[in-house]
């Protein structure tokens, strides 16, 4: 069985779901223990400290740097970047998992923000919209986002940003239906998606044209 | 009358979105962003009820609740509630969470009422009154010209159908809302908002305070599409708790509550009967259609639809027509103007019966439309883009697709105003040459920045990005709410008015003649310490309404999943003089998914048995994601010598309706209803005695 790895004192180093997923190891491991072995994990972690419910110290390292924040632990990461930290590149619109907009990197990893506690990201490295810039210069992919206008209100722009980022790290030559999958869990209401398929490519070396033509009406028969 | 140049070297142009840089990085600070020093955050107490008598609401316990600045009665004494998501009571509070705990500590006594939330129930004549004093039916709004039964009689062939609409809701991304500072007895307001000068104009109404005292800052905001015009039951709550609390709330609404409470595009059920020639000329037609714009319709409505009515026969020039449109009031949220009012419904009901005339008199759908559209933009559009889809080798007799995933096309026509007026703009040129371009609109994303920095540089002859654009700001000199797609024309001519004036006065001023292009620097400095300050306004001469439209759709049908996919969108429209071609292509993609949206996914579900909203979230609502969008292949018709003319809602108009066709003439059997889901598929499938496999 996994052993729990915090320093003893050390209270929120267990996350509700590392907690979890030893009682799912735990489960695993076989029918007959099980329920002993459910049964001292459980013990183990109600000998921890409850969090909160009034506000907590925490760190989170977002973007390189690192961030102290004091807050309740059931403020979502999203809630703690935006509304603590200040960083609100990270934009609310569902709260629930559905849409995207709140995408952030999570040790390289794209997670929604609005799905998971603050505490949780502890010891992860956050990356945000905001840090992916450096001095200024713009990453190939929102340059590409600008070129193709891939943003229009421009609200759920960090998300996919954030999600195509990620993508291009791990597969820098992505085909249009890579980038689908990659943005699957992203939504756009005005439409903005054609162009981001195409910033996508562009940003991977593959230059798209518009076929959008003008014609003039003088032109049309 | 002032004319735009004959030659242009910046407008028409595909330009890079001013703001671009801010929206990649994050940079750009909506609404939702503004986090004034103190700002606590405010919360709303909704009805969960569809219906009841509010006899007391207790606020005690929540205003005593950790964190919590202000609890306030968003109407005092006892009151009705006539949908479920109904403003109650508000609180402001120095956490989300803290607001959360409180809005469950308020004690709300009410009596429930008979309600109802479905168009067919609140039509009978026992239904519950949603307002007591009219019944929930409004009285007939007729209009009738020709010989309308005389015509039927004589008419070669009549087709009949009953074509319906669902209700759909904007889900702007982000949620209405505000955050709110007050200064002594002046109001500074951030607002999501599609008009900072009608959301000024309603908060000072509302709060009893002079327009001069009220200001409204909306420097980004993350989509409207009609449903941000007035500060609406929220804004005015945010400034009250601002005050109560005497420290700045930031209040934005949930997904939820944008769900339930803040506009809909109303529904409609038309009957329709079309009369023609064997020819296919178009002799007779009769519409009698009713919707319901929620508590939007009713008491108020008498004789009318109440939002729920539409322009019939739409674009068709039919000697013979009768026009009737009623509108139903129900338990549920009022509409709101929603991206061409109207035109999408009218243009479902008529394209629909169009298709099936067809089928009946065995004419190609596009040749019926040549003989009976009278516009001549259309007319060419039609032809232009028959040829670019391909229609004619794509186009077979309707459900003769071979195979378990059929293929069908069709097409729709539309048309639009989009003229513009009533803006004023300020061009400030400074002593080291840089310009600022002031204008109290706002930008939607639809690229309001980018317009208003190309039309200045043409003027100066100087590249877009040395513009700076400043607008969604009710300090700048006035404009209207960015609705109809009035924007672009209405910002474009009075910016081009202030540049002309300023640089008139730039000559004057350094005795130069040509201060444009390279020797706009140097003829600046001569300026010394002075800018140069100059007002202009929208002319006559720069820009024109009126637009047409025409789109041709592809889709496949999975006979077996009753899943229709689109492949294909074309789409062909004038739009007047094009002012920025890259974000006026993104308006015109944007239109079609928003099409596609309400032609297969979209549809707000009422529930009869509780009358709530069954889907107030983005995962049982459904919008198109990026793996369901098409090829789209966009043609604009150029026609500067019109002028401006905004693109913003013709664009999404005929996308439906052409989507519908198009599956009807997969199947060889029509769908009726939007959305057309795969269970609406199957279900007309089993009417159909042979399918082909």
């Amino acid at each position: 069985m996994k052993q729990s790895t915090s320093p003893p004192g050390d209270p929120l180093s267990v996350s509700r779901r590392s907690f979890l997923k030893n009682l799912g190891t735990t489960a695993a491991a076989g029918a007959v223990s099980a329920a002993e072995g459910i049964a001292q994990e459980s013990a183990r972690a109600g000998a921890e400290a409850v969090q909160g419910p009034d506000a907590v110290p925490i760190t989170l390292r977002v973007n390189g740097e690192t961030r102290p924040l004091t807050l309740e632990p059931r403020v979502t990461l999203l809630d703690a970047l935006r509304d603590h930290a200040g960083l609100t590149g990270a934009k609310e619109v569902c709260d629930r998992g559905t849409c995207g907009a709140c995408t952030v990197l999570l040790d390289g990893e794209p997670v929604y923000a609005c799905m998971m506690l603050a505490i949780q990201a502890q010891g992860r490295e956050i990356t945000t919209v905001e840090g992916l810039a450096r001095n200024g210069n713009l990453t190939a992919l929102q340059e590409a986002f600008v070129d193709k206008d891939a943003s229009m209100c421009g609200y759920c722009t960090p998300g996919f940003v954030m999600s195509l980022t990620a993508l291009l790290r791990r597969n820098p030559h992505p085909t249009p239906a890579d980038i689908h999958h990659a943005c699957a869990g992203n939504l756009c209401r005005c439409g903005t998606q054609p162009r981001i398929v195409q910033a996508a490519l562009q940003a991977s070396g593959v230059e798209v044209l518009s076929r959008t033509e003008v014609i003039s009406y003088a032109h049309l028969a | 009358m002032p004319t735009w140049p004959e030659k242009r070297s910046v407008l028409g142009r595909r330009v890079r979105r001013a703001d671009g840089p801010l929206k990649v990085t994050g940079a750009a600070k909506y609404t939702s962003d503004v986090q004034p020093a103190g700002c606590l955050y405010g919360m709303i107490l909704r009805s969960k009820w569809p219906a009841a008598r509010v006899t007391e609401i207790d606020l005690s316990e929540a205003a005593r609740s950790p964190g919590i600045k202000a609890a306030i009665l968003v109407r005092d004494g006892e009151r009705r509630v006539r949908y479920y998501g109904e403003e109650l009571a508000a609180v402001a509070g120095t956490t989300k969470q803290a607001c959360l705990d409180a809005l469950r500590k308020i004690a709300v006594r009410a009596q429930r009422l008979p309600f109802v939330v479905k168009e067919t129930d609140g039509i009978k004549p026992d239904a519950p009154r949603v307002w007591e004093e009219a019944p929930n039916l409004s009285k007939p709004q007729v209009t009738e010209r020709g010989q309308v039964e005389q015509a039927f009689a004589e008419a070669d062939v009549v087709v009949e159908g009953t074509y319906s609409t669902q209700i759909e809701i904007h889900h702007c991304l982000e949620s209405h809302g505000n955050a709110a500072v007050w200064n002594g007895d002046e109001l500074t307001v951030w607002s999501s908002t599609q008009g900072v000068f009608s959301v000024r104009e309603g908060l000072a109404g509302n709060l009893g305070v002079d327009q001069s005292k009220v200001r409204v800052i909306s420097e980004f905001m993350g989509g409207g599409f009609g449903s941000k015009f007035g500060p609406g039951v929220e804004g005015a709550i945010v400034a009250r708790l601002a005050k109560e609390a005497n420290a700045p709330v930031k209040l934005m609404l949930s997904r939820f509550e944008e769900s339930l409470a803040v506009g809909n595009r109303p529904s409609s059920i038309q009957k329709v009967r079309l009369g023609a020639t064997r020819a296919g000329k178009l002799v007779a037609y009769e519409l009698d259609s009713y919707g319901t714009a929620g508590v939007g319709s009713g008491a108020a409505t008498e004789g009318g639809g109440g939002g729920a009515e539409f322009p019939a026969p739409y674009i068709y020039a039919i000697p013979n027509t009768r026009v009737q449109h009623r509108g139903v009031a129900l338990n549920a949220g009022a509409a709101r103007a929603f991206r061409a009012p109207g035109h999408p419904q009218a243009s479902f009901g008529i394209e629909s019966i169009l298709d099936e005339l067809a089928v009946k008199l065995g004419l190609d759908p596009v040749e019926l439309r040549l003989l009976n559209d009278p516009s001549e933009i259309r007319q060419r559009e039609y032809r232009l883009g028959r040829d670019r889809f391909g229609w004619r080798e794509k186009y077979r007799s309707p459900g003769s697709s071979p195979g378990p995933v059929k293929v069908g096309v069709g097409c729709a026509g539309a048309t639009w105003g989009g003229g513009g007026g009533g803006t004023r703009a300020q061009a400030q040129i400074n002593p080291d040459g840089s310009v600022e371009i002031r204008c109290g609109t706002q930008d939607l994303g639809t690229g309001t920045r980018t317009v208003m920095a190309m039309v200045a540089a043409e003027v100066f002859g100087l590249p877009p990005e040395a513009i700076r654009a400043r607008l969604g700001d009710t300090a700048y000199p006035p404009s209207g709410g960015s609705g109809g797609s009035t924007t672009a024309a209405s910002v474009s001519p009075a910016v081009y008015d202030a540049c002309e004036k300023a640089l008139t006065e730039l000559k004057q001023r350094t005795g130069l003649e040509d201060v444009r292009g390279e020797n706009w620097k140097p003829a600046c400095r001569k300026l010394g310490l002075e800018p140069l300050v100059v007002s202009g306004q929208w002319q006559k001469g720069l820009s024109s309404s009126g637009v047409g439209g025409v789109q041709f759709a592809e889709v496949e049908v999975d006979i077996e999943t009753g899943l229709v996919r689109v492949r294909k969108i074309t789409c062909v429209q004038d739009c007047g003089l094009i002012v920025s071609r890259l974000t006026c292509e993104s308006q015109v993609n944007g239109g079609i998914i928003m099409g596609i949206g309400y032609a297969l996914y979209e549809d707000r579900v009422m529930d009869a048995g509780t009358g709530v909203v069954l889907n107030p979230n983005l995962e049982t609502y459904k919008l198109p994601g990026i793996a369901d969008i098409p090829e789209i292949d966009v043609v604009l018709v150029d026609m500067p010598e019109r002028g401006v003319i905004g693109i913003g809602e013709p664009v999404t108009i005929p996308t439906a309706s052409a989507i519908a066709n198009a599956v009807a003439n997969a199947l060889g059997v029509r769908i009726s209803s939007l959305p057309i889901t795969p269970d609406k598929v199957l279900a007309a499938l089993g009417q159909v005695k042979e399918v082909t496999a």
